[in-house]
């Protein structure tokens, strides 16, 4: 029974096969182990982004999010930042 | 002929390293080739075991290199059944530091004169037993079986092996379950190729004859009808350098499918 539903929610895509999993996550982990990236090295490139986009938005610090992150054939710096507000833009002669 | 001098690796441990490096070896003395098993996994030895000669030890290869206490040819041990095929075992009461680097690379070089492949089974790890292991390499060969574990160890592996002038590491995917791919739950050849971007030596599918064959202390190589047995064969022709197909233990096309749902194909 256990066999048949696990077939059903295969077929209708509900779960991904362990396989794709697999892979997804091994790409994942390779990113970090072939650029020898370190949790830290993140912590401080996240520091530094906010130091700079800072100067421009007002953003939630606690809640910026840095990750690593692959795609179909790409590996990409994704940054999550919550904007608070738009910092009053510098003001140019008229 | 020149002497080739293959290390076979893979960082984690229990993947089939020694498996493998016994199997190739011994295919690739029943193709007529002069071939030496060097057991570079000090303190751990299990090369003797699987090949059935632990009993015959008298001399290792620290007896040799470290104690200076005999010849080459009073270490190197015949294997049973097989000419052509021998066992240089090391010791295992030392630990990996027993032997320096510049004398594992001495040691190859006077392998290189007697034997036509020089095969050499490394420790799992990335210590001072896989630099020993690599050292007096001209090739590498690297194990792996389709998991999270391995892969990621596979990986780390090739990096460090550039290192060591070996730029172009084979690999050899073991303990293949072909229902698990069809079923979507083990990660296919071509999974581990794209990860991993190196050539492909050879497919070993799960098989219970390698379990049976090294509880006799015997290479599956020698069996002729084992799925295995016809794999590690495989490998050994095309390290001499033959095209060889490879087995096809992962077909989950549609045909193959189709062919499964009316009862006509098997594995």
């Amino acid at each position: 029974m256990v066999n048949v539903m696990e077939f059903l929610t295969r077929l209708f895509g509900a779960t991904e096969p362990s396989a794709k999993v697999a892979k997804q996550r091994l790409q994942l982990v390779l990113v970090h182990d072939r650029a020898n990236l370190s949790p830290q090295m993140l912590v401080l490139l996240k520091e530094d982004l906010i130091t700079v986009i800072s100067k421009y938005l007002e953003i939630d610090e606690e809640g910026l999010e840095v990750t690593l992150d692959r795609s179909e054939e790409q590996v990409a710096l994704v940054a999550n930042i919550p904007i608070k507000r738009v910092r009053r833009p510098v003001s140019v002669a008229e | 002929m020149e002497a080739r001098v293959i290390v076979i690796t893979s960082g984690k441990g229990g993947v089939g390293k020694t498996t493998s490096t016994a199997n190739i070896g011994a295919a690739l003395a029943l193709l007529g080739h002069k071939v030496v098993l060097v057991d570079a996994d000090t303190g751990l030895r299990n090369l003797d075991g699987v090949l059935g000669l632990e009993k015959r030890i008298v001399y290792d290869v620290v007896d040799y290199l470290v104690e200076k206490a005999c010849k080459l040819r009073q270490v190197l041990i015949k294997a049973k059944n097989c000419e052509n095929l021998y066992l240089l075992p090391t010791s295992q009461t030392h630990d990996k530091d027993a032997i320096r680097p510049e004398q594992m690379e001495e040691l190859c070089e006077e392998l290189r004169s007697e034997f036509d492949y020089v095969l050499i089974d490394s420790p799992a790890g990335i210590e001072q037993g896989f630099k020993n292991a690599v050292v007096g390499a001209d090739e590498a060969i690297i194990v792996t079986t389709p998991e999270v574990s391995a892969v990621r160890d596979a990986d780390r592996i090739i990096g460090l092996l550039s290192g060591y002038e070996l730029y172009e590491p084979k690999l050899v995917l073991n303990r293949i379950r072909p229902d698990m791919i069809r079923r979507g739950d083990m990660m296919d050849v071509n999974d581990v190729l794209d990860i991993l971007g190196i050539p492909l030596l050879g497919l070993i599918p799960e098989d219970e004859e390698i379990i049976i064959s090294t509880n006799r202390g015997e290479p599956v190589a020698f069996e002729q009808n084992s799925r295995s047995a016809q794999a590690f064969r495989n490998i050994a022709r095309r390290i001499q350098g033959e095209e060889v197909p490879f087995l096809n233990v992962s077909d989950n096309g549609l045909w193959t499918r189709l062919k499964r749902l009316v009862g006509l194909g098997g594995n």
